[in-house]
């Protein structure tokens, strides 16, 4: 597979977001400011209320923020506005997302599962699958390409989605606490695979996690607390 | 592209297939409701054609025989053969009741008949027609009666000498057809005890108790001159009102074609039937509605996460309502299936005539597939409604 075109990752400026108004609006991001390079991964951690979900569901085309610029590969997508009309295709062909649990389709099977996503942006079923069964491979699960998903180990369920979120080429991946359900062997594993991928795909991907074990692997952190964000180095320990 | 909802049917194939299979029994009943209002319908039409009759001559002001009860003199049917146009006319009279064979008794409607005339049945599967003036019958085979078999009706015995088919009354009685006679002494028969009281009665009345007058009186008691209607056949060449309009005028007599006679087997004898039956299936069809809609709904809102996904991903919501709308008419494509098989299999066990027509499905099968798709968009709505943000946590 092909990397990326990305040239810029992403760059978040003065991102603010208010919900309701007046007396009853709460300012849930004040000042969000973030860049993230491309086949770089960085860790975004905070307290519970500092306002991650808010950030995440802002940069992933689900909320619109109230202010600011964000810019994602080449493209600005937000500037006091959205720029780009179709929020669904900007999600589809530009956004991965990583969830908690795997939420793979119950009713595909592996490489549907991954395939589902080229085919809802046009490409033909056999493209779709072998650019599936490229990136199960690179993942190493292609043995199960043809499992459903209820047979897959949690590990396993999770590199399927990892595949799935990289299988558009996307600039950016957004993985929201991706280790929660996984012992710490696993946890490592994934956050290895997540910056392979970044690597090889140049993409860029920012982890949202209060996950102990995986946050001394980071080399760039940004640290959410009362909706503003502050960058600080990471440790960036190897991942074995 | 995949098939969402193809997929997932044959992921849940189990539960699609149960699921479908219930809600078929289901359309099977409304399938054969619906028979049975056609069988109706056409046990009257059976009812109209098997008495070979072009006219029904009746009491005036009535509705007779099927629909009102009709009485005439029976010599009337001379005068009408000498009416123009009248290639035939015979008595008949219609008396529904119990006959009994054995232990057991059926319902029938016993038809009195001219031998050769009009009435008669019109073919046989077995045996002879009425060839005798008294005491043999030819019987419809729902009657469960044998040939050679002795029946009883009122105080007399009769021979089944002959077995017919399809030759039911409008309330789907089979028929028993005796010879005209015996059916007019069947339908004004009374008990010795009763004749014995009624001579007493007349005797001790004044008015009748004078030479010559009293024997009269009693010999007009014992005998029925009366029959419920003159069928009437018409020469080629003649209209059914051509015929008609004579006797009306000059026999001041009822006179109904065919067409006026189904309209009133149809339109009055079993309209409240009909009308019962209708509201049968509207509500069937609402339950049906019900269902689905009630079965899709809680198949979609057990997918919430996995649509706020599919949202999330970039899916279409033309899509994700395809999925939906797709299941739905699955499952009334399983439930038609299913419902039509049953409905054809329990249709011959019915004691009554249930006509399933190849039309009826037809609508049938477009009525589930709307029925379907309406009930659909209940779960389209909340599917469209789920936020792509509850895929992401918090």
């Amino acid at each position: 597979m092909e990397p990326s075109t990305n040239t810029q990752g992403i760059l978040i400026e003065a991102v603010r977001k208010v919900y309701g108004e007046g007396d009853t609006a709460v300012e849930a991001l004040k000042e969000v400011n973030m860049q993230v390079m491309p086949g770089e991964v960085v860790g975004l951690i905070g307290p519970s209320g500092s306002g991650k979900s808010t950030l995440l569901k802002s940069l992933g085309a689900v909320i619109e923020p109230s202010a600011g610029r964000m810019t994602l590969g080449n493209q600005v997508i937000y500037d006091n506005g959205w720029k780009i009309k179709d929020l669904r295709a900007l999600r589809r062909d530009k956004i991965g997302f990583v969830f908690q649990a795997p939420y793979l389709i119950p009713f595909l099977d592996v490489t549907d599962n991954v395939a589902l996503l080229p085919m809802l942006a046009g490409k033909s079923n056999k493209e779709s699958r072998q650019r599936a069964l490229e990136l199960l491979e690179a993942l190493d699960v292609a043995h199960r390409a043809k499992a459903m998903p209820s047979e897959l180990s949690g590990g396993e369920q999770q590199r399927v989605a990892i595949a799935r979120a990289l299988v558009n080429r996307p600039p950016v991946i957004l993985a929201d606490e991706p280790t929660a359900p996984l012992d710490s062997q696993r946890a490592l594993a994934v956050i290895r695979i997540l910056n392979q991928m970044a690597e090889q795909y140049q993409t860029a991907i920012i982890v949202v996690t209060h996950d102990e074990k995986i946050i001394p692997t980071f080399k760039r952190i940004y640290h959410i607390r009362d909706g503003r964000t502050h960058e600080e180095a990471g440790e960036g320990r190897p991942f074995d | 592209m995949i098939s969402l909802a193809g997929r997932d049917v044959l992921h849940a194939w189990g539960k699609f297939v149960f699921t479908g299979m219930g809600l078929g029994l289901l359309i099977g009943v409304t399938l054969t409701m619906a028979g049975v209002y056609r069988g109706m319908v056409d046990d009257a039409k059976v009812l109209l054609n098997n008495s070979g009759a072009d006219l029904w001559v009746v009491q005036q002001g009535t509705l007779g025989p099927y629909a009102e009860p009709s009485s005439l003199h029976d010599d009337v049917y001379r005068g009408i053969l000498s009416m123009p146009g009248v290639a035939s006319a015979a008595n008949v009279t219609y008396l529904t009741m119990q006959v009994g064979e054995g232990k057991r008794d059926v319902r029938t409607m016993v038809v009195g008949i001219v031998p050769g005339g009009p009435g008669e049945p019109g073919y046989l599967i077995a045996g002879r027609q009425i060839t005798r003036s008294h005491y043999e019958a030819v019987v419809d085979e729902k009657t469960g009666f044998k040939l050679g078999q002795k029946i009883r009706i009122r105080r007399n015995d009769y021979t089944v000498v002959g077995l017919t088919r399809r030759m039911v009354s409008s309330g789907g009685d089979p028929m028993v057809f005796i010879p005209l006679k015996d059916a007019q002494e069947a339908q004004f028969l009374k008990d010795n005890d009763a004749i014995i009281n009624e001579r007493k009665r007349t005797a001790a009345n004044p008015a009748f108790n004078k030479p010559g007058v009293l024997d009269a009186v009693l010999e007009s008691q014992n005998h029925n001159p009366f029959v419920n209607a003159v069928l009437v056949q018409i020469r080629p060449g003649f209209t059914p009102e051509q015929v008609a309009e004579p006797i009306r005028r000059w026999k001041r007599l009822q006179v109904y074609s065919r067409a006026q006679m189904e309209d009133i087997l149809v339109a009055k004898l079993i309209a409240t039937s009909a009308k019962q039956i209708g509201m049968f299936l509207v509500i069937l069809a609402i339950v049906s509605a019900a269902i689905v809609a009630f079965i899709i709904y809680t198949l979609t809102m057990g997918k919430i996460r996995e649509i706020a996904v599919l949202k999330l991903i970039g899916t279409r919501n033309r899509t994700i309502a395809g999925m939906i709308m797709q299941q739905a008419v699955g499952l009334g494509l399983i439930g038609f299936i299913v419902g039509k098989i049953s409905a054809t299999i329990w249709a011959p066990m019915f004691p009554k005539y249930v006509l399933l027509l190849p039309d009826d499905s037809l609508r049938g099968f477009f009525a589930v597939v709307l029925i379907c798709i309406l009930a659909s968009i209940m779960a389209i709505r909340a599917a469209l409604k789920v936020d792509p943000a509850e895929a992401i946590g918090g």
